[in-house]
């Protein structure tokens, strides 16, 4: 568990703001204690800091993960997010995507979302924007790319893709084991 | 058709012409036809005086019945008297006089049908709303009627005339009509039905049918008793069970016919001394039993009879019918994303079938039927649910967490149970989620990202060693490994894979487990200092036991579970006699509480002193059992901190390895292949080779030792290999004494082949030596690593003179071989002159050559055991080196 070094840290914050804008701010001002992100094998825990004082009591060897995984810095130290920071994402995301029920298992399946599958839209999506997909229950299953701005959608034809997958919450069965 | 009726008559149809000129009048219904919705009116005056009077009449009748009982060996008078009292202006009153007593000669035999007629009076009296004069005439005539049976049909139907024309008339109590029509007719049909028609007319509203039903019904009841009475007399009668003979048990006819025998032995055995068979035990009994159980469930003689010693035998069969099936599936709500119920709705709408669990839990769901994969809807998958066994809810339920308390869960994966605290924390305080095994740990991290588990460290330690970690938790849960003798139905492999030595290995973890828990707590917490341990296992070895050993070692106590069901953990099973609080523990069964065994007991932990270790019955019989077993773990070894926990499971491992590699040496040699030999030495090289790079502090003086030692492991096989051959010589003669001819030619050629397969014995004799020889001595060292440790001084003071008495102990030995190998040799050369001799000489060299074996077997025992304990010795003495070095 150690501290992002300034690059990393600007990489991580460039990479939420596209998701959740300014709400970056939430993340590290909490009413309920301090929270910050903390680096362990290329992995980025974002963590209470009670806990993490608990947690180094721990030795690294044996430290398997600690508060919520936000994602991993590739090899060549790009940031990836996981689905495990959904639970963060989704609450704060300023730009939505719904899916309509029929289309919801081909999502979690990993594909993009196509125009025939779209049940809403946030108005006023940028083309390229950062979006949380969530079903018509309002249940956050993923979150990807907006591949057309919203009045692009309109003219969309039936397949045309709208919104490109990057994470959904079917990777918890599918890829167990690369998770964290 | 035309105009919809009016039923009731408060609706009055229009009059005079419509739209059509011609109106139709309302149809007009029979009234049986017509259900009455209104049956309860308000009384008119009328009415009200009416019913005030019957009122009167009836109470005056109670005591005109009173007054007949009185008098009722003055029958004639009392008569006289009534009549005499009714006063004229009554007329009912008279009426009733008439019924109650009989004036005629049959009056002293004769009773009057006291309800029904009077209910008759009811429903007629009923008709008199409408005031008509015709009815008082009508009344007196039934009242007539019971003075003559012969008149009543022709009065019935005089009666029913009457109703048919007043039912136009009055429309308001149709029912009680029919009703009284019905008794009447009823009443005439049978006397005999008169009792049971009493009771009914209490309620009025019956219709005949129901009648006739209820009749019926009792009809049938008595037939069935009568017939269940029977049926007993019968059993009584019967002869229960007779005692299968050798031969049927040794033939098994069909699994039928065994599961007819255990019902027939458990009900034997339920009433023992009725149905015993005078020349059996209970003993053989139970044996048959237990057999017959193993062969019919697939268990092991083993825990079967481990089962037997826990549940009587009534229940164990209940118990091992509950086991093949598996329990409902369960799922837990994540409180911390959905509520119950909101959950329970998006699954109905997905097409599952789904009940809460019981009143219990509030988390709890049942799935019957799903027409979706359950693990895998997207509700699942974003978490608002997790697959776990009912059973599994219990363990959280009794520790309790609080807001904003440390909790560990020792053995966590995959996260279920660790999950539920979390959950119940609602996210505060902090929750160290431990697990031995590093893959499993990945099950963990995954569900607890998937439930919004964010206050969990989740690490990965041995349980033992947690304490060294940290400590100072306001709760534990220790939900220890086990043997899962609770949840056969989900793994039935447990039936057949689970022996003494395993449940022995189990529950020395468990303990040491339970006491590292134990010291992870902190008594002086101000919200908790409680422990919960549980297994998904029955045995009471695995449950009280452990407690037990814990209550003794370690500052707790028991406190109550919290769990109101359950049934309650023993005091004493068989010869072990457990503190009287284990009362408090809670045990769970499939076939009682129709979820997966499981026993949970609830620590309060007063103290953070770690008392004295002593040593009591309990380690005694570990120890007994570990020499038995040749188990390398009791408790002195546990003390030990170089990884305790590969020790056993290698030694065990090493063991039977050992025999097999003898036993495989042994067959080859009979099957005469000796490229086969070849290759399982190889083998075995090879296994002992990764053995030997996994035990890197095994010090090479060892090796040494070994080396020396070489020799007199050769002349085990040597020995072995010979038995062999003079086996071959065996039968070749066989085969040679029929032909004489060839067998000349033939001894020739084996002759030639004999030395050359020797040479090749012995090649790989020399091989298989090697590695029999590291792994005799391994297991050696291993299984006198208690041993060293005790003898670890005298091993440093005597580590110089180790070396020389190895070579002292193998020089004799070299001796012996030479010797053994002369008469190897000439044990050799006489095999092939036997073969041209009588068989019998043949036989005579076997028996010499065997006792010889014998002799030698001998002499390698106790050779070895010297060398055991030089070996061990040497070890320890590495040891100890290695540890002044550091």
């Amino acid at each position: 568990m150690k501290v992002l070094s300034e690059d990393r840290t600007k990489k991580l914050f460039e990479k939420l703001t596209k998701y959740i804008g300014v709400n970056v701010k939430l993340l590290i001002d909490r009413p309920d204690g301090t929270y910050c992100f903390r680096e362990k094998k290329d992995r980025v825990y974002y963590i209470s800091e009670r806990l993490l004082q608990l947690a180094q009591t721990v030795k690294p060897d044996h430290l398997i993960s600690a508060g919520t995984c936000f994602g991993k810095f590739t090899k060549t130290n790009k940031f990836r997010l996981h689905i495990t920071a959904l639970t963060y994402i989704a609450p704060y995301a300023n730009y939505k995507i719904w899916v309509k029920p029929s289309a919801e298992q081909q999502f979690l399946y990993g594909h993009h979302v196509i125009k025939s599958g779209l049940g809403r839209i946030t108005e006023n999506t940028p083309k390229h924007q950062g979006v949380v997909i969530n079903t018509m229950s309002d249940i956050p299953i993923g979150f990807g790319v907006a591949a057309r701005s919203t009045t692009e959608c309109r003219h969309a034809d039936p397949l045309a893709t709208i919104a490109f997958h990057q994470a959904d919450i079917g990777e918890y069965i599918r890829s167990e084991d690369t998770l964290v | 058709m035309g105009r919809k009726a009016k039923f009731d008559e408060s609706v009055k149809v229009k009059k005079g012409p419509g739209r059509k000129a011609r109106k139709q009048p309302d149809p007009v219904f029979k009234k049986g036809l017509i259900d009455d919705d209104n049956e309860e009116k308000k009384l008119s005056h009328r009415q009200k005086q009416r019913a005030a009077r019957r009122l009167k009449k009836k109470k005056e009748l109670l005591e005109k019945k009173k007054a007949l009982k009185e008098a009722k060996k003055n029958v004639a008078k009392v008569n006289e008297k009534v009549v005499e009292d009714k006063s004229e202006d009554e007329s009912e009153d008279s009426e009733q006089e008439n019924v109650e007593g009989f004036t005629d000669d049959n009056k002293e035999w004769l009773k009057p049908k006291q309800k029904s007629k009077s209910k008759e009076y009811n429903s007629e009296d009923d008709e008199d709303e409408s005031g008509s004069d015709q009815e008082v005439v009508e009344d007196e005539d039934v009242e007539e009627a019971p003075e003559k049976t012969g008149k009543e049909k022709y009065k019935v139907g005089k009666l029913d005339d009457l109703f048919v024309d007043t039912d136009e008339e009055q429309e308001n109590e149709p029912d009680e009509d029919d009703d009284a029509e019905n008794e009447n007719k009823m009443d005439y049909n049978s006397d005999s039905s008169d009792e049971e028609k009493d009771d009914d007319d209490d309620d009025d509203d019956m219709l005949p049918i129901e009648k006739a039903n209820i009749k019926l019904k009792k009809k049938q009841k008595m037939e069935k008793k009568l017939a269940d009475d029977e049926l007993q007399l019968n059993i009584s009668k019967q002869d229960v069970f007779a005692f299968p003979s050798e031969e049927e048990l040794q033939n098994p006819t069909s699994l039928q016919d065994i599961h007819q025998r255990i019902k027939d032995v458990v009900t034997v055995l339920s009433d023992f001394n009725r149905l015993k068979d005078q020349e059996r035990s209970r003993c053989e009994y139970t044996e048959l039993l237990m057999k017959d159980l193993c062969m019919y469930y697939s268990y092991n003689e083993f825990l079967m009879e481990v089962l037997m010693q826990i549940f009587p035998v009534q229940e164990l069969v209940e118990f091992l019918e509950a086991s093949e099936v598996a329990r409902p599936l369960t799922i837990r709500t994540n409180s911390l994303k959905t509520r119950r119920r909101d959950l329970a709705q998006a699954l109905i709408n997905r097409g599952v079938n789904l009940d809460p669990v019981g009143k219990w839990s509030k988390v709890g769901l049942v799935i019957y039927s799903s027409t979706v994969p359950i693990g895998a809807t997207p509700e699942y998958l974003a978490g608002h649910y997790i697959l776990q066994g009912a059973s599994s809810f219990l363990p959280v339920m009794a520790l309790a967490p609080q807001e904003n308390e440390r909790i560990l869960d020792m053995c966590a994966a995959p996260g279920g149970k660790a999950s539920h605290i979390a959950a119940i924390m609602k996210n505060t305080g902090a929750l160290f989620a431990n697990d031995a095994n590093k893959d499993r740990t990945k099950a963990i991290v995954g569900n607890f990202h998937r439930l919004g588990v964010v206050n969990a460290v989740i690490c990965n330690y041995d349980g033992r060693q947690f304490p060294e970690v940290i400590k100072g938790f306001d709760r534990v849960l220790l939900d220890a490994p086990c043997t899962g003798t609770g949840v056969i139905a989900k793994d039935p492999s447990v039936k057949t894979s689970k022996e003494q030595k395993d449940i022995q290995r189990c529950f020395n973890l468990q303990r040491q487990l339970l006491l590292a828990a134990i010291d992870c707590c902190n008594a002086k917490s101000s919200t908790g200092g409680y422990i919960v341990y549980s297994t998904c296992s029955i045995l009471p070895e695995e449950n009280e036991w452990v407690v037990n050993y814990a209550l003794k070692r370690r500052n707790v106590k028991l406190v109550p579970t919290g769990l109101d069901f359950g049934t309650e953990g023993f005091v004493k099973y068989r010869h072990h006699r457990f503190h009287p609080s284990l009362k408090l523990t809670r045990r769970f069964y499939p076939h009682t509480h129709n979820m997966d065994g499981f026993f949970v007991a609830k620590f309060k932990k007063f103290s953070n002193v770690i008392p004295e270790p002593f040593k009591d019955e309990d380690d005694e019989e570990i120890k007994e059992d570990a020499e038995q077993n040749g188990d390398a773990t009791n408790q002195e070894k546990s003390k030990i901190k170089n990884t305790p926990a590969k020790r056993p499971a290698e030694s065990v491992a090493v063991e039977p390895q050992n025999k097999k590699t003898k036993t495989t040496d042994e067959t080859n040699g009979i099957g005469d292949n000796t490229s086969k030999g070849q290759d399982n030495s190889k083998q075995v090289q090879k296994k002992n080779k990764n053995k030997k790079n996994k035990k890197k502090n095994k010090p090479q003086e060892n090796q040494k030792a070994d080396s020396s030692k070489g020799d007199n492991v050769k002349n085990v096989v040597e020995t072995k290999t010979e038995v062999t051959e003079t086996k071959d010589s065996k039968v070749e003669p066989k085969l040679k004494g029929k032909k004489n001819k060839k067998a000349k030619q033939n001894k020739a050629k084996m002759a030639n082949e004999e030395p050359s397969k020797q040479n090749k014995g012995n090649n790989v004799q020399t091989k298989q030596n090697q590695s029999v020889i590291k792994e005799e001595t391994k297991t050696n060292a291993k299984g006198n690593v208690a041993k060293a440790q005790t003898t670890n001084q005298t091993a440093v003071t005597s580590k110089a003179s180790n070396k020389v008495e190895n070579d002292s102990s193998s020089s004799p030995k070299k001796n012996k071989n030479k010797k053994k190998n002369k008469k190897k040799g000439g044990a050799n050369a006489p095999t092939v002159t036997v073969n041209t001799n009588k068989e019998k000489i043949t036989e005579k060299m076997e028996i010499e050559a065997s006792k010889k074996l014998k002799n030698k077997n001998k002499k390698k025992v106790v050779g070895q055991l010297n060398k055991d304990k030089a070996k061990s010795g040497n070890k320890a003495a590495a040891k100890l080196n290695k540890k002044k070095q550091k």
